[in-house]
Protein backbone atom coordinates (compact mmCIF):
# COMPACT_ATOMS: atom_id res chain seq x y z
CA UNK A 1 0.00 0.00 0.00
CA UNK A 2 3.14 2.08 0.62
CA UNK A 3 4.43 1.74 -2.44
CA UNK A 4 1.37 2.46 -4.12
CA UNK A 5 1.13 5.89 -2.47
CA UNK A 6 4.44 6.93 -3.15
CA UNK A 7 4.51 5.30 -6.90
CA UNK A 8 1.08 6.30 -7.57
CA UNK A 9 1.80 9.48 -10.44
CA UNK A 10 4.89 7.49 -11.73
CA UNK A 11 3.03 4.73 -12.48
CA UNK A 12 -0.12 6.87 -14.49
CA UNK A 13 2.94 8.88 -16.27
CA UNK A 14 4.55 5.50 -17.65
CA UNK A 15 0.77 4.02 -18.08
CA UNK A 16 0.51 7.03 -20.61
CA UNK A 17 3.78 7.15 -22.26
CA UNK A 18 3.43 3.20 -22.50
CA UNK A 19 -0.18 3.36 -24.39
CA UNK A 20 1.24 6.50 -26.58
CA UNK A 21 3.76 4.55 -27.27
CA UNK A 22 2.29 1.01 -27.82
CA UNK A 23 -0.31 3.65 -30.32
CA UNK A 24 2.96 4.70 -32.13
CA UNK A 25 3.80 1.42 -33.00
CA UNK A 26 1.18 -0.71 -34.03
CA UNK A 27 -1.25 1.42 -35.49
CA UNK A 28 -0.93 2.25 -39.80
CA UNK A 29 -3.11 5.44 -39.63
CA UNK A 30 -1.66 8.88 -39.54
CA UNK A 31 -4.58 10.59 -37.73
CA UNK A 32 -3.92 7.58 -34.85
CA UNK A 33 -0.02 7.64 -34.99
CA UNK A 34 -0.65 11.74 -34.09
CA UNK A 35 -3.37 10.86 -31.45
CA UNK A 36 -0.79 8.44 -29.67
CA UNK A 37 1.82 11.10 -29.82
CA UNK A 38 -0.54 13.60 -28.21
CA UNK A 39 -1.18 10.40 -25.08
CA UNK A 40 2.61 10.24 -25.06
CA UNK A 41 3.46 13.91 -24.97
CA UNK A 42 1.15 14.58 -21.71
CA UNK A 43 2.56 11.38 -19.99
CA UNK A 44 5.60 12.93 -19.99
CA UNK A 45 4.39 15.87 -19.03
CA UNK A 46 2.66 14.31 -15.68
CA UNK A 47 6.60 12.56 -15.16
CA UNK A 48 7.87 15.91 -15.11
CA UNK A 49 5.55 17.42 -12.86
CA UNK A 50 5.66 14.34 -10.59
CA UNK A 51 9.31 14.27 -10.25
CA UNK A 52 9.50 17.97 -8.44
CA UNK A 53 6.25 16.81 -5.98
CA UNK A 54 6.69 16.96 -2.30
CA UNK A 55 4.81 15.00 -0.05
CA UNK A 56 1.67 17.60 1.07
CA UNK A 57 3.34 20.52 -0.24
CA UNK A 58 1.38 23.65 -1.94
CA UNK A 59 2.09 25.28 -4.95
CA UNK A 60 4.67 28.01 -5.15
CA UNK A 61 2.85 30.93 -4.98
CA UNK A 62 3.09 33.04 -2.04
CA UNK A 63 -0.75 34.35 -2.22
CA UNK A 64 -1.64 34.16 1.16
CA UNK A 65 0.67 35.27 4.42
CA UNK A 66 0.64 31.66 6.16
CA UNK A 67 2.59 29.99 3.93
CA UNK A 68 6.28 28.84 4.22
CA UNK A 69 8.10 28.19 1.57
CA UNK A 70 9.17 24.87 2.96
CA UNK A 71 6.51 23.15 2.21
CA UNK A 72 6.49 23.84 -1.86
CA UNK A 73 6.72 21.77 -4.81
CA UNK A 74 9.46 22.38 -7.01
CA UNK A 75 8.61 25.17 -9.47
CA UNK A 76 11.51 24.30 -12.10
CA UNK A 77 9.67 21.36 -13.70
CA UNK A 78 6.25 23.11 -13.79
CA UNK A 79 7.88 26.35 -15.55
CA UNK A 80 9.94 23.16 -18.20
CA UNK A 81 6.46 21.66 -18.36
CA UNK A 82 4.48 24.70 -19.28
CA UNK A 83 7.30 25.22 -22.76
CA UNK A 84 7.03 21.78 -23.13
CA UNK A 85 2.78 21.72 -23.25
CA UNK A 86 2.91 25.07 -25.69
CA UNK A 87 5.51 23.18 -28.03
CA UNK A 88 3.72 20.12 -27.80
CA UNK A 89 0.91 22.20 -29.36
CA UNK A 90 3.21 23.68 -31.88
CA UNK A 91 4.40 20.29 -33.11
CA UNK A 92 0.44 18.63 -33.00
CA UNK A 93 -0.51 21.73 -35.35
CA UNK A 94 1.96 21.07 -37.46
CA UNK A 95 1.81 16.98 -37.65
CA UNK A 96 -2.33 18.03 -38.63
CA UNK A 97 -1.37 20.00 -41.47
CA UNK A 98 1.03 17.54 -42.93
CA UNK A 99 -2.06 14.87 -42.55
CA UNK A 100 -3.77 17.77 -44.54
CA UNK A 101 -1.06 17.49 -47.10
CA UNK A 102 -0.98 13.68 -46.89
CA UNK A 103 -4.67 12.63 -47.37
CA UNK A 104 -4.47 15.27 -50.48
CA UNK A 105 -2.20 13.84 -51.92
CA UNK A 106 -2.25 10.40 -51.65
CA UNK A 107 -6.04 10.17 -51.12
CA UNK A 108 -5.62 7.83 -47.61
CA UNK A 109 -4.05 8.39 -44.30
CA UNK A 110 -2.79 4.45 -44.33
CA UNK A 111 0.69 4.66 -43.88
CA UNK A 112 1.00 1.18 -45.61
CA UNK A 113 -0.71 2.48 -48.47
CA UNK A 114 1.46 5.25 -48.77
CA UNK A 115 4.52 3.92 -51.16
CA UNK A 116 7.15 6.41 -49.81
CA UNK A 117 6.21 5.72 -46.47
CA UNK A 118 6.05 1.87 -46.50
CA UNK A 119 8.40 0.11 -43.46
CA UNK B 1 3.05 -9.57 -35.20
CA UNK B 2 3.73 -5.59 -34.45
CA UNK B 3 1.99 -5.92 -31.73
CA UNK B 4 4.32 -8.78 -30.10
CA UNK B 5 7.84 -6.77 -31.05
CA UNK B 6 6.19 -3.56 -29.71
CA UNK B 7 5.51 -5.18 -26.39
CA UNK B 8 8.66 -6.56 -26.20
CA UNK B 9 10.29 -3.52 -26.62
CA UNK B 10 7.72 -1.92 -23.70
CA UNK B 11 8.55 -4.29 -21.53
CA UNK B 12 12.45 -3.89 -21.93
CA UNK B 13 11.82 0.46 -21.57
CA UNK B 14 9.61 -0.48 -18.40
CA UNK B 15 12.24 -2.43 -17.28
CA UNK B 16 15.22 0.04 -17.48
CA UNK B 17 13.05 2.75 -15.94
CA UNK B 18 12.13 0.60 -13.08
CA UNK B 19 15.51 -0.12 -12.06
CA UNK B 20 16.75 3.25 -12.41
CA UNK B 21 13.83 5.03 -10.50
CA UNK B 22 13.60 2.70 -7.77
CA UNK B 23 16.99 4.49 -5.70
CA UNK B 24 15.38 7.89 -6.22
CA UNK B 25 13.53 9.05 -3.38
CA UNK B 26 10.04 10.01 -4.10
CA UNK B 27 8.73 13.45 -2.90
CA UNK B 28 11.18 14.23 0.22
CA UNK B 29 13.61 17.06 -1.55
CA UNK B 30 14.02 19.70 -3.96
CA UNK B 31 16.49 20.46 -6.30
CA UNK B 32 19.13 23.39 -5.34
CA UNK B 33 18.05 26.04 -8.03
CA UNK B 34 14.48 25.57 -6.74
CA UNK B 35 15.71 26.18 -3.53
CA UNK B 36 17.34 29.41 -4.17
CA UNK B 37 14.21 30.06 -6.60
CA UNK B 38 12.10 29.70 -3.64
CA UNK B 39 13.51 31.17 -0.70
CA UNK B 40 15.12 34.34 -3.05
CA UNK B 41 12.74 34.71 -6.02
CA UNK B 42 10.33 37.14 -3.70
CA UNK B 43 12.59 39.13 -3.34
CA UNK B 44 14.71 39.29 -6.47
CA UNK B 45 11.66 39.54 -8.65
CA UNK B 46 8.55 40.64 -6.58
CA UNK B 47 6.39 38.37 -8.02
CA UNK B 48 4.19 36.55 -6.07
CA UNK B 49 3.61 33.49 -8.46
CA UNK B 50 7.61 31.49 -8.38
CA UNK B 51 6.75 29.38 -11.57
CA UNK B 52 5.92 33.06 -13.46
CA UNK B 53 8.98 34.43 -11.99
CA UNK B 54 11.26 31.33 -13.60
CA UNK B 55 9.09 31.69 -16.81
CA UNK B 56 9.56 35.63 -17.45
CA UNK B 57 12.92 36.52 -15.10
CA UNK B 58 15.44 33.75 -14.56
CA UNK B 59 14.63 32.32 -17.38
CA UNK B 60 12.84 34.41 -19.82
CA UNK B 61 15.33 33.92 -22.58
CA UNK B 62 13.73 30.46 -22.57
CA UNK B 63 10.42 31.90 -23.08
CA UNK B 64 11.46 34.01 -25.92
CA UNK B 65 12.80 31.17 -27.86
CA UNK B 66 9.55 29.57 -27.01
CA UNK B 67 7.44 32.20 -28.48
CA UNK B 68 9.58 32.02 -31.37
CA UNK B 69 8.86 27.81 -31.83
CA UNK B 70 5.69 29.16 -31.75
CA UNK B 71 5.68 31.86 -34.09
CA UNK B 72 7.37 29.43 -36.87
CA UNK B 73 4.94 26.52 -36.00
CA UNK B 74 2.15 28.93 -36.98
CA UNK B 75 4.27 29.76 -40.29
CA UNK B 76 4.94 26.04 -40.79
CA UNK B 77 1.40 25.36 -40.78
CA UNK B 78 0.41 28.16 -43.28
CA UNK B 79 3.59 27.35 -45.59
CA UNK B 80 2.48 23.38 -45.72
CA UNK B 81 -1.24 24.66 -46.26
CA UNK B 82 -1.10 27.31 -48.43
CA UNK B 83 -0.47 25.12 -51.52
CA UNK B 84 -3.65 23.15 -51.32
CA UNK B 85 -5.86 24.09 -54.30
CA UNK B 86 -9.20 25.56 -52.25
CA UNK B 87 -11.89 23.08 -52.15
CA UNK B 88 -15.57 24.77 -53.21
CA UNK B 89 -17.64 26.51 -50.83
CA UNK B 90 -18.46 23.76 -48.09
CA UNK B 91 -22.47 23.20 -47.36
CA UNK B 92 -23.19 24.14 -43.64
CA UNK B 93 -26.04 24.00 -42.34
CA UNK B 94 -27.60 27.73 -40.57
CA UNK B 95 -27.13 27.43 -37.03
CA UNK B 96 -30.00 27.38 -34.73
CA UNK B 97 -30.87 30.71 -33.16
CA UNK B 98 -30.29 29.50 -29.78
CA UNK B 99 -27.06 27.80 -30.60
CA UNK B 100 -26.34 31.36 -32.54
CA UNK B 101 -26.96 33.61 -29.59
CA UNK B 102 -25.41 31.50 -27.37
CA UNK B 103 -21.81 31.84 -28.75
CA UNK B 104 -22.30 35.07 -29.72
CA UNK B 105 -23.38 35.68 -25.91
CA UNK B 106 -20.68 34.05 -24.63
CA UNK B 107 -17.66 35.14 -26.87
CA UNK B 108 -16.70 38.63 -25.09
CA UNK B 109 -17.04 36.52 -21.27
CA UNK B 110 -14.30 33.92 -22.52
CA UNK B 111 -12.37 37.42 -24.04
CA UNK B 112 -12.32 38.64 -20.89
CA UNK B 113 -11.19 35.69 -18.93
CA UNK B 114 -8.07 34.92 -20.57
CA UNK B 115 -7.55 38.79 -20.24
CA UNK B 116 -7.76 38.54 -16.58
CA UNK B 117 -5.77 35.20 -16.94
CA UNK B 118 -2.74 36.52 -18.56
CA UNK B 119 -2.65 39.92 -16.20
CA UNK B 120 -2.90 38.68 -13.34
CA UNK B 121 -0.28 35.94 -14.04
CA UNK B 122 2.16 37.27 -11.73
CA UNK B 123 -0.20 36.16 -8.77
CA UNK B 124 -2.55 33.65 -9.57
CA UNK B 125 -1.61 29.92 -11.68
CA UNK B 126 -2.10 31.35 -15.05
CA UNK B 127 0.10 33.77 -17.88
CA UNK B 128 0.35 34.86 -21.01
CA UNK B 129 0.25 30.90 -22.60
CA UNK B 130 -3.05 29.84 -20.76
CA UNK B 131 -4.23 33.03 -21.18
CA UNK B 132 -3.77 32.92 -25.12
CA UNK B 133 -4.85 29.64 -24.79
CA UNK B 134 -8.30 30.52 -23.61
CA UNK B 135 -8.61 33.71 -26.07
CA UNK B 136 -8.34 31.42 -28.92
CA UNK B 137 -10.54 28.85 -27.61
CA UNK B 138 -13.17 32.07 -27.92
CA UNK B 139 -12.32 31.35 -31.73
CA UNK B 140 -13.02 28.24 -31.55
CA UNK B 141 -16.05 28.89 -30.34
CA UNK B 142 -17.47 31.00 -33.15
CA UNK B 143 -15.97 28.58 -35.79
CA UNK B 144 -18.28 25.84 -34.45
CA UNK B 145 -21.05 27.96 -33.44
CA UNK B 146 -21.90 30.60 -36.19
CA UNK B 147 -21.03 29.10 -39.44
CA UNK B 148 -21.99 32.42 -41.26
CA UNK B 149 -20.24 35.02 -39.20
CA UNK B 150 -16.68 35.94 -40.90
CA UNK B 151 -13.35 34.54 -40.40
CA UNK B 152 -11.40 36.36 -37.56
CA UNK B 153 -10.00 39.43 -38.49
CA UNK B 154 -6.60 39.20 -40.35
CA UNK B 155 -4.96 42.61 -39.86
CA UNK B 156 -5.94 42.67 -36.30
CA UNK B 157 -4.58 39.60 -35.92
CA UNK B 158 -0.78 40.17 -37.23
CA UNK B 159 -1.07 43.35 -35.76
CA UNK B 160 -1.43 42.11 -32.21
CA UNK B 161 1.03 39.28 -33.07
CA UNK B 162 3.88 41.45 -34.14
CA UNK B 163 3.10 44.29 -31.61
CA UNK B 164 3.62 41.21 -28.84
CA UNK B 165 7.00 40.04 -30.03
CA UNK B 166 7.92 43.57 -30.30
CA UNK B 167 7.55 44.69 -26.74
CA UNK B 168 8.78 41.65 -25.52
CA UNK B 169 12.30 42.28 -27.56
CA UNK B 170 12.00 45.79 -26.83
CA UNK B 171 11.82 45.54 -23.36
CA UNK B 172 14.70 42.67 -23.22
CA UNK B 173 16.58 45.51 -24.93
CA UNK B 174 16.14 48.52 -22.96
CA UNK B 175 16.74 46.42 -19.48
CA UNK B 176 19.97 45.92 -21.62
CA UNK B 177 20.71 49.58 -21.75
CA UNK B 178 19.51 50.69 -18.12
CA UNK B 179 20.19 48.79 -14.90
CA UNK B 180 22.32 45.48 -14.66
CA UNK B 181 22.71 45.86 -18.17
CA UNK B 182 21.77 41.96 -18.98
CA UNK B 183 19.25 41.07 -21.23
CA UNK B 184 15.52 41.21 -20.05
CA UNK B 185 16.91 42.72 -16.65
CA UNK B 186 13.85 43.44 -14.53
CA UNK B 187 14.52 47.46 -14.23
CA UNK B 188 11.45 48.74 -13.43
CA UNK B 189 10.23 49.65 -9.46
CA UNK B 190 8.84 46.15 -8.04
CA UNK B 191 6.22 47.86 -5.97
CA UNK B 192 4.20 46.36 -3.24
CA UNK B 193 3.96 42.88 -3.37
CA UNK B 194 1.09 40.58 -3.92
CA UNK B 195 -0.62 43.73 -5.87
CA UNK B 196 -1.45 43.92 -9.11
CA UNK B 197 0.95 46.53 -9.91
CA UNK B 198 3.71 44.72 -8.61
CA UNK B 199 6.61 42.85 -10.03
CA UNK B 200 8.32 45.47 -12.96
CA UNK B 201 8.58 43.73 -16.31
CA UNK B 202 6.96 40.62 -15.68
CA UNK B 203 3.43 41.71 -16.16
CA UNK B 204 4.15 43.43 -19.14
CA UNK B 205 5.88 40.63 -20.81
CA UNK B 206 2.86 38.24 -19.58
CA UNK B 207 0.67 40.41 -21.87
CA UNK B 208 2.36 40.78 -24.63
CA UNK B 209 2.78 37.00 -24.71
CA UNK B 210 -0.88 37.00 -23.76
CA UNK B 211 -1.70 38.59 -27.15
CA UNK B 212 0.90 36.74 -28.79
CA UNK B 213 0.13 33.32 -28.29
CA UNK B 214 -3.91 34.09 -28.55
CA UNK B 215 -3.38 35.92 -31.93
CA UNK B 216 -1.07 32.45 -32.77
CA UNK B 217 -3.33 29.94 -32.16
CA UNK B 218 -6.52 31.37 -33.49
CA UNK B 219 -4.46 32.01 -36.58
CA UNK B 220 -3.54 28.34 -36.59
CA UNK B 221 -7.01 27.40 -36.06
CA UNK B 222 -8.16 29.57 -39.04
CA UNK B 223 -5.85 27.73 -41.19
CA UNK B 224 -7.08 23.98 -40.06
CA UNK B 225 -10.52 24.68 -40.52
CA UNK B 226 -10.22 26.58 -43.71
CA UNK B 227 -8.80 24.25 -46.04
CA UNK B 228 -9.75 20.95 -44.39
Amino acid sequence: MNFLHNYIYYIGAFGLIFIGLFIMITKRNYIKVIIGLSILETGVNLFLISVGYISNGTAPIFSKAGIEAGKMVDPVPQALVLTAIVIGLAVLGLALSLAIRLYKHYGTLNLQEIKEQRW
Amino acid sequence: MRKIIGIILLIIIAWGIIISLQKIPFGTSRAKVADYYINNGKEETGAANIVTSIVVSYRSFDTLGEVTILFLAAIGLGAVLATIKRKEERKTEKASLILFTGCRFLFPPILLFGAYIFIHGHLTPGGGFQGGAIIASAFVLMYLGCHDKKKINETGSIISESLGGLVFVVIGLIGLAVGAHYFLNNFLPKGEFNTLLSAGIIPIIYIAIGFKVGAELSKIIDLLMEES
